[in-house]
């Protein structure tokens, strides 16, 4: 294998799941907002405490 | 509101979005389109499409179901009146592409078993076409019939029972619960094959001809065309999913944050996919002491000729045949339920079905027209003419329509573009409008003109010039056509006002009465 396709395919590798992994992060540090209150976290808004 | 409509969270979303994006296509188109367009140089103007056009339009398609809260023809109508035929155009290619791409999952169905025997023996393309598919030869093959293949039409039948099933479940009960399922277990096969290919001898010297860049590709257009088109099919944007799976989103849900997540991992996928296919072609070619290039194919001939004669050649192929045409199922499977998703939608907004009667009433009739027309010993090449019609002036034609309609026509790219950022951590701004005002409607116009063109001039391969009219051409345009007529029969008392601008509960597709 010649060394400017070794160097093309790491390129490609890093710039390709590098955005994958970017955008991972960048999703897990936006978490997403709750609705409704869900205490027992199934996406389904549960009655609120009652104090 | 039916609580299946929604989906719980974006977690269920992405993996909903992304069994769409991941299909056949990143398996078989992406390796061969890259290592044609410039092996490793592929990856410049590859990027650029994703950044200037893919991921634009995604966010755009996202904001128009999210937005505006429908399935494509209600979106569409809610935006400005006349543009409810874009929908219905997209629609209506959903309906082609459904019926034909089930065809296929049917074939890798049935390649899962013939793997475990290399039933294909000698000559796997003889086996495909007259054995297995039993296609009738010269000019009968142009005589569209109704002669069934059983051996094609009973797991084409089953496909879609499970396809229905899924519907029935719903958008979250089925189809976000099989892609939390299917795709990371498609991933995982995937790992497999790629570790397993790349331990094969000859690996490294398919991964030299996918990789090795050829620099002066990036001075040719076609290349970039190529590039563009790539990013368009394997996005599977154009077709109305996007929309459609947008407007079964809660209110605030984070749309460009997980459109990018989508994007990369449908190109991370399709990178996995390529060496995976590159390494074992490799391995083709030194067993047969050919260069690479002689064995290198896409589609139909890459899956169901070369992989086959593959796997008779490899120590350990039968598991590694079955385990590819799995992949190949797992793959198509969460792909073909997005495509029925749009159609199904769409009817429940505009009639006011049922789930139950969109699902076994317009579900079934897609099955059935399905089962008749293509697991016949004439199906191959009608299926391949519409293929080759629904995507070059079907898809493109339809995000030709979109970008123009919405950039120059209604001026709403504001309007979408303050959507995405009221809701989104990935803002948009001017070079989002640019790209997608000026850059896609260029680029999507070429593509469109040039093909138009080259049917013109040259036809579609070897099909006769009657056939390619009727089916070809036919297909193409009378799309349009059912989409202006679907288009005038009016909607239902307060459907089309019935949708909230503002952030508190709106009806959701399907269920507007």
């Amino acid at each position: 294998m010649g060394i400017s396709a070794v160097i093309m395919m790491i390129v490609a590798l890093v710039l390709v799941w590098g955005g994958l992994v970017a955008a991972v992060v960048h999703l897990s540090h936006h978490p997403e907002e709750v609705e409704a209150y869900d205490i027992d976290d199934d996406g389904r808004p549960d009655a609120p405490p009652s104090t | 509101m039916s609580e299946r409509q929604q989906f719980t969270g974006r977690r269920a979303f992405i993996f909903a979005a992304i069994g769409s994006a991941v299909g056949l296509g990143n398996i078989w188109r992406f390796p061969y389109v890259a290592y044609e367009g410039g092996g490793g140089a592929f990856i410049v103007p590859y990027l650029v499409a994703l950044m200037t056009a893919g991921i634009p339009l995604l966010f755009m398609y996202y904001a128009i179901g999210h937005r505006f809260r429908g399935s494509a023809p209600l979106s569409w109508r809610r935006l400005g009146g006349g543009a409810e035929s874009i929908g219905w155009w997209q629609v209506g290619i959903s309906f082609v592409i459904a019926v034909y791409y089930a065809v296929i999952i049917a074939w890798a169905v049935r390649y899962i078993g013939f793997s475990a025997t290399e039933a294909w023996g000698e000559e796997p393309g003889a086996f495909l076409i007259g054995q297995f598919l039993q296609q009738a030869e010269g000019d009968a093959g142009f005589d569209v019939g109704l002669s069934l293949v059983p051996g094609v039409a009973i797991p084409l039948a089953l496909i879609w029972v499970f396809a229905l099933l899924v519907h029935w479940r719903g958008i979250q009960g089925g189809i976000a619960r099989i892609s939390m399922i299917f795709i990371p277990l498609l991933v995982a096969i995937f790992l497999v094959l790629v570790v397993r290919a790349l331990t094969l001898p000859g690996a490294i010297d398919g991964l030299d001809a996918l990789f090795t860049p050829d620099w002066s590709a990036l001075t040719d257009a076609d290349v970039w065309v190529a590039a563009y088109g790539q990013i368009f099919f394997s996005l599977s944007i154009g077709f109305g999913i996007m929309i459609t799976y947008s407007a079964h989103l809660k209110r605030k849900t984070n749309l460009t944050g997980s459109g990018l997540t989508v994007a990369f991992s449908n190109s991370g996928f399709e990178l996995l996919a390529g060496i995976g296919v590159f390494a074992t072609l490799g391995f083709m070619a030194q067993a047969s002491g050919v260069a690479v290039g002689d064995v290198a194919d896409a589609g139909i001939g890459l899956a169901f000729v070369a992989f086959p004669t593959i796997i008779s050649t490899m120590p350990g192929g039968a598991f590694f045949g079955v385990l590819f045409f799995t992949a190949l199922v797992l793959a198509g499977i969460t792909s073909l339920v997005s495509i029925v998703e749009v159609v199904l939608t769409a009817i429940e907004d505009k009639f006011g079905l049922s789930r139950n009667a969109s699902v076994f009433g317009v579900g079934g009739a897609m099955a059935i027209v399905s089962l008749l027309l293509f697991p016949t010993t004439t199906g191959l090449n009608l299926l391949d003419v519409l293929d080759a019609f629904a995507n070059n002036f079907g898809i493109v034609g339809a995000g030709l329509a979109s970008v123009i309609t919405l950039a120059w026509g209604l001026r709403r790219l504001g309007v979408l573009g303050d959507h995405l950022n009221e809701v989104s951590s990935f803002k948009v701004g001017l070079l989002w409008k640019l790209m997608v005002g000026l850059v896609t409607p260029l680029i999507l116009g070429f593509m469109f003109v040039s093909q138009v063109i080259s049917r013109i001039q040259d036809g579609y391969g070897e099909m006769p010039s009657g056939y390619v009219a009727l089916y070809g051409w036919g297909s193409a345009i009378g799309l349009l056509v059912i989409a202006v007529i679907l288009t005038l029969i009016p909607w239902r008392k307060g459907v089309v006002a019935a949708h909230d601008t503002g952030q508190g509960s709106t009806p959701q597709p399907g269920k507007e009465a």
